[in-house]
């Protein structure tokens, strides 16, 4: 990596279906560093990774958010990965039919080569073979896995495993890894998180890890952590924000933050309904 | 295989690859446009044909005009009879190899890569240029085996008491209008006997072409497996671009005998005016296995239903069904499986895909006689549709005349989802190339059953068809 990216959020504003979620948000985050941003559900977390990668159902009504000066805000999802983002997916989306090796050759392709257009040759299939192989045996798995549908039919663990070997290859400046702990066993934790903090140690990646626990951020060590409540940060502070988290729940920025908790409760309750109206 | 779908159409123009076309002034025969008992007795003339085709030929014609057009499927409506020419003749000799071929019509082959597949692991080359075949061979030992492979016409001079054994019996003359008018003008198609007990270990190749404006193609394939015999018959078809409509009609009757083991393959990607109307059946006899493989790209409007008749104990049909209907195209496809025979078993798996306001519709038959016991059948046809403006219908028949049967039938209608397509966006793949993807995994597990090379011509043929086709 040559020279350092820096990930700059600004009074970032984003609703869902008209509803305002993220309420103003700012956040740098500067290539090597590792973000914890923890928070109720409902809080806004993963409205925060989605806006940022471009879902189109998450609508950016205010702020910015660049890389080196460019709003990624205004990029296409595809133009954003080739910038350098990356988003570790909660849920990932099965693909029946193509290849974990399929896939990956064409991401990789394009995020190396961000000018490459489309139906353009793909990046050797010899060395990117070779390359996924080694990424594998670090991440533990079964030289098979390449051969099987993306998402298709996999457990939890492996899921996750998947996005964190897409991690590896694709090389992000910047890594949103939102609840990648939910779901695993503690060594599937440990595994995932070892591969997440060999890659960022050797590409500088800047890491941004959502999460509800404690669990993941003692292996992935944050040295900035962030709450997020009522779609606000709230809180900003080191790794003893975890602990008092951990130790005191919620209530101590219920009554710190009132008008926060206020919206977070609006939040919650609009979450309720629609979970009610889908049930 | 589906590997790298973007490097094998690097250079591929987004118009109708194979739209060039070769001037007719030089053919050595042309019918007039329209269809007459001259015209039909013409055809058996210049053929020099023994005088039972020739009366085949006018029972059939009769038959023809005789019968309605259909009106279920597809819109026949605009498709006029009179405009056609059924007949037409490119060259009087027919080439045994490469070097005798016509310069015009080789260079149309080496567009379409013909003797380059040859070199490769062909057994043998059909090439059906319009109306007569015009190069053959087939490897030496196969022939030595007493294989052959031959278009019909030859078979009828060289054979003719095999032909005349087997032609119109599986699909007979009255089965359909279309089945009748190709009996009234067949020509050319591939003839194929495999003695008992011999196993034809490669792929037996033919490619057709439709090339004359407003011409008919009539191909009249006739296939027989002897009992134990093993054969891979493979054809893909393409046709150029012309403004005014063309009619392909073919029929295919293939007799799979005991024990014997047979598939057929088709890749066809018609030009956007073909009408392509096409009568296939196979009978399986005892312990016989028949599987249809066919992929239909193309054409203004495709109603095709390859059919397996299971007539002895213990055999087996299979049916996969690829169809791609792009903006102007009606895709009327499925399969047919009648189990007439205890203990017998089929399969019909059917993919289609519908963008720019294609239209693809599954039309399934799954019919079991009384009497045939333990019968079991799985239909399953997935629907893959790209935008609004397309549309996807299933039209399942199901006769059971049985009790003693397990069957299953799954039909599913999807879109390319938006999750799926952010997520592999969020990746770096643009919109085009994450759609090609997904429908490329969607019709993945068909195409893995096709040959090496019809599988890349397939994925080729996909991404050409989605390129542009989003966003």
């Amino acid at each position: 990596m040559s020279m350092s990216k820096v990930l700059r959020i600004e009074n970032l504003r984003v609703a869902v279906a008209g509803k305002e979620i993220l309420r103003g948000v700012d956040l740098t985050v500067k290539q090597g560093e590792v973000h914890a941003l923890m928070g109720p559900n409902g809080s806004g977390k993963s409205t925060l990774s989605y806006a940022l990668m471009g879902h189109p159902n998450y609508e950016v009504t205010g702020g910015k958010a660049t890389i080196d000066g460019v709003d990624v805000l205004e990029l296409e999802p595809n133009e954003r990965a080739k910038a350098g983002l990356f988003l570790a997916f909660q849920y990932p989306t099965s693909i029946p039919g193509v290849t974990v090796a399929n896939f990956l050759r064409h991401a990789v392709s394009n995020v190396r080569n961000p000018d490459r257009k489309e139906g353009e040759e793909l990046i050797p299939m010899r060395d990117f073979r070779k390359e996924i192989r080694a990424e594998m045996d670090e991440l533990g798995m079964d030289q098979q896995f390449a051969r099987r549908y993306l998402n298709e039919g996999f457990s939890g663990g492996e899921k996750k495993r998947a996005e964190i070997l897409q991690l590896a290859v694709l090389r992000p400046a910047f890594a949103i890894l939102d609840e990648t702990d939910s779901g695993l066993d503690i060594d599937a934790v440990r595994i995932v998180s070892e591969g997440v903090n060999r890659v960022a140690a050797k590409h500088s990646t800047g890491i941004l890890v959502i999460t509800h626990y404690e669990r993941i951020l003692t292996y992935i060590k944050p040295q900035f952590v962030h709450i997020l409540y009522g779609g606000q940060f709230v809180e900003h502070g080191g790794p003893e924000l975890v602990q008092r988290l951990e130790a005191e729940g919620y209530d101590w920025v219920r009554a710190k933050h009132p008008e926060a908790a206020r919206h977070e409760d609006e939040l919650e309750a609009a979450d309720t309904r629609a979970q009610g109206a889908s049930a | 295989m589906a590997t790298d779908l973007n490097q094998q159409v690097a250079g591929i123009k987004e118009d109708y690859k194979f739209g060039f076309h070769d001037s007719d002034a030089n053919y050595a025969f042309k019918s007039g446009r329209g269809l007459s008992k001259a015209v039909v007795e013409e055809i058996s003339e210049i053929k020099n044909e023994p005088t039972w085709m020739r009366e085949f030929r006018l029972k059939a014609l009769d038959t023809f005009q005789k019968k309605p057009t259909p009106r279920w499927g597809g819109d026949l409506s605009t498709l006029d009879y009179d405009q056609i020419r059924y007949f037409m003749r490119a060259t009087d000799r027919q080439g045994r190899s490469w070097d005798d071929v016509p310069a015009e019509i080789k260079n149309t082959f080496d567009k379409i890569g013909i003797p380059q597949a040859e070199r490769k692991f062909l057994a043998g080359v059909g090439a059906q240029y319009d109306s007569e075949v015009v190069y053959h061979s087939l490897r030496e030992d196969l022939a030595k085996k007493g294989v052959i492979f031959c278009d019909t016409d030859t078979a009828l001079r060289e054979h003719p008491d095999l032909v005349r054994e087997y032609i119109g019996t599986i699909i007979p003359i009255a089965d359909n209008k279309f089945a009748a008018l190709n009996s009234a003008v067949w020509s050319g198609g591939s003839f194929v006997y495999v003695p008992a007990g011999v196993s034809v270990d490669v792929p037996l190749q033919a490619y057709f072409r439709i090339n004359a404006e407003s011409m008919g193609q009539f191909e009249r394939t006739l296939i027989i497996l002897e009992e134990g015999a093993h054969a891979h018959y493979v054809e893909g078809c393409t046709a150029p671009t012309y403004s005014s409509e063309s009619l392909h009609s073919a029929v295919v009757e293939v007799i799979v005998k005991k024990g014997a083991r047979f598939r057929y393959t088709t890749i066809q990607n018609w030009a956007n005016n073909v009408y392509n109307l096409v009568t296939k059946r196979a009978v399986a006899h005892e312990d016989a296995i028949m599987e249809w493989v066919d992929g239909n790209l193309g054409s203004k409007l495709t109603m095709k239903y390859p059919a397996v008749h299971m007539v002895g104990k213990g055999a087996r049909g299979e049916i996969l069904s690829i169809a791609f209907a792009a903006a102007g195209q009606h895709q009327d496809t499925g399969g047919k499986v009648v189990h007439a025979a205890p203990h017998t078993s089929s399969r019909i798996i059917s993919k289609s895909i519908s963008k720019n306001g294609g239209r693809s519709s599954f039309r399934g038959l799954l019919k079991v006689t009384d009497g045939a016991k333990d019968a079991r059948s799985n239909v399953v046809c997935d629907a893959l549709i790209l935008d609004p403006a397309s549309r996807s219908d299933t039209y399942p028949y199901i006769e059971i005349d049985e009790d003693d049967v397990k069957i299953g039938h799954e039909a599913s209608v999807s879109k390319i989802g938006e999750e799926q397509l952010f997520y592999l966006m969020s990746r770096g793949l643009s919109e085009v190339e994450a759609s090609a993807l997904i429908v490329g995994g969607f019709i993945e597990p068909l195409v893995k059953e096709l040959p090496m090379e019809y599988a890349v011509e397939m994925n080729k043929l996909i991404q050409l068809q989605m390129e542009g086709s989003v966003g």
